[in-house]
């Protein structure tokens, strides 16, 4: 197993500024939008976001919720687990808002597809954008594409991106990840 | 751990600990799910449950028809009342008969008690037992535990005294199972002939006198008399069974605590509980009712993940 950093620690924080202030440029206010991070490896961006939002650009009672996409997956039963769901937070209605939905790497699009059939329990939004931090270039199944990446990554199939988070792992920073020595 | 350990669930005994915790965890996101506009997910669109009732019920029929709905299942109902088991059919050829038409999973109550452990052998669909005579009701007592993990925030060490007619009760049993399997201590309250008389090699001390069983517990889980499968007298009347038996409103005022107040359903108001005690704020009879249908689904998403 080999892996190469894509991004470091001050790669990233670059990054989120960029992806803070061109939500800024979109929404101004946002004052009929709402974030919404994918569980679970989307909450911890999402979260980011909204703190820089609230900090640096002083935009504050921004919605935010989490999405889980478990029970609206293509592929239950399609492997040999069990797919184990994590917890939803939205306690808003998004009939008529400007949703952003935020995820950590958008891969297959597949996950996107799942938050999309999700999102609509919750009421008839006005519009969905996708921001992701790592966008892996040639991979879609889908016709999906995001409206904010941090970074475009081009890896081959056998290849990961795995992105960690300082609360969660420790450090800031995204490898490339090959399972071939 | 994320995946049961059974591929059928025909009672509680059967279960592990982990498979509660699943469950439980499971059925806290499908909760979540039911608190929404659209309290629908898409998961076993590909999935056929047939819910075979060769007995009476309205709560759990319901109850399964609605989880299974809500998971995006297809659903087809069979009762017995309506069907060939009147001319004559075995219990296998009709349910085999149901499976030619490709349904993957099987919910079956049965007066029998062992129904679904001897379906499950001779039948390729996932059983889901939803009562088998006096043997387990298994969901039932997933729901109560659930209702009291809700309520006081776990079960574990808890006491719960259930009272009533302990030898006929499904409920008892699967609760008597599922509670000890948590941790909690069990005693069961009720007339010495509706008291089984091995009940207590299952760890289970038996309390005649319901005052000092309300006493000792935090929970109590008020049981119907099953007059259906009364065979025989059993007390001398009805009114005599309320009045050593029944929990009404100054015996509840006269505990130094409050307890949680349960009842599986269908009431039998003032015989078992009275009115005012069932309505009251200690009682979670309907939030149970309510659990009834996140912990099916959990149930059912689980079960149905392992079918290939």
């Amino acid at each position: 197993m080999s892996q190469k950093v894509l991004l470091s620690s001050k790669e990233i924080h670059i990054i989120l500024h960029r992806l803070a202030c061109q939500l800024l440029e979109r929404h101004l206010d946002f004052s009929d939008s709402v974030l919404i991070g994918l569980q679970p490896r989307g909450t911890f961006l999402a979260r980011r976001l909204l703190e820089l939002l609230e900090t640096d650009y002083k935009v504050t009672g921004i919605p935010f919720g989490l999405l889980d996409i478990t029970f609206y997956r293509d592929d239950f039963r399609r492997g040999d687990k069990t797919l184990a769901a994590s917890s939803t937070h939205i306690d808003f209605l998004v009939e008529g808002k400007r949703v952003v939905l935020i995820d950590d790497v958008l891969f297959t699009g597949r996950s996107i597809r799942a938050a999309l059939t999700a999102l609509q329990s919750f009421g008839r939004p006005r519009e969905i954008e996708l921001l992701t931090l790592i966008d892996r270039r040639f991979s879609r199944h889908l016709p999906i594409q995001p409206d904010y990446r941090g970074r475009q990554v081009d890896a081959i199939g056998g290849e990961r991106v795995k992105v960690c988070w300082k609360e969660n792992e420790g450090e800031d920073a995204v490898y490339l990840i090959s399972d071939k020595a | 751990m994320s995946e049961l350990s059974v591929r059928h669930l025909l009672g509680i005994k059967y279960l592990s600990r982990q498979d509660l915790d699943l469950i439980f965890e499971t059925a806290d996101h499908f909760k979540e799910v039911l608190s929404r506009s659209i309290k629908k997910v898409p998961s076993l669109r590909d999935i056929t449950i047939a819910n075979i009732f060769f007995e009476n019920s309205t709560r759990t029929k319901l109850s399964f028809e609605l989880a299974e709905k809500r998971l995006s299942a297809d659903v087809i109902n069979f009762s017995a009342a309506q069907s060939s088991v009147r001319k004559g059919e075995t219990l296998i050829d009709t349910v085999n008969n149901i499976l030619s038409m490709k349904v993957d999973m099987v919910v079956m109550r049965h007066p029998n008690p062992g129904a679904g452990i001897f379906l499950s052998k001779h039948v390729k669909a996932s059983i889901v037992n939803a009562g088998d005579g006096a043997h387990e009701h298994p969901t039932q007592a997933l729901l109560d535990s659930y209702s009291i993990r809700e309520k006081l925030g776990g079960v574990g060490g808890k006491k719960v005294v259930i009272v009533g007619d302990i030898l006929h009760s499904r409920v008892a049993l699967s609760n008597i199972f599922a509670l000890q399997l948590q941790g909690a201590e069990v005693r069961v309250c009720g007339p010495k002939t509706l008291i089984p008389k091995y009940v207590e090699s299952l760890g289970v001390r038996v309390e005649p006198n319901l005052r000092k069983a309300l006493e000792w517990c935090d929970v109590a889980n008020m049981l119907r008399i099953q007059n259906e499968r009364m065979d025989m007298s059993y007390f001398p009347t009805t009114r005599e069974y309320t009045r050593q038996f029944g929990i009404n409103k100054p015996l509840l005022d006269s505990l130094d605590k409050d307890i949680v107040i349960m009842h599986p359903g269908p009431i039998n108001r003032g015989v078992e509980i009275t009115s005012d005690v069932a309505d009251s704020s200690q009682s979670i009879i309907l939030n149970q009712v309510e659990n009834g249908v996140a912990i099916r689904m959990a149930v059912i998403y689980l079960l149905a993940s392992k079918i290939k």
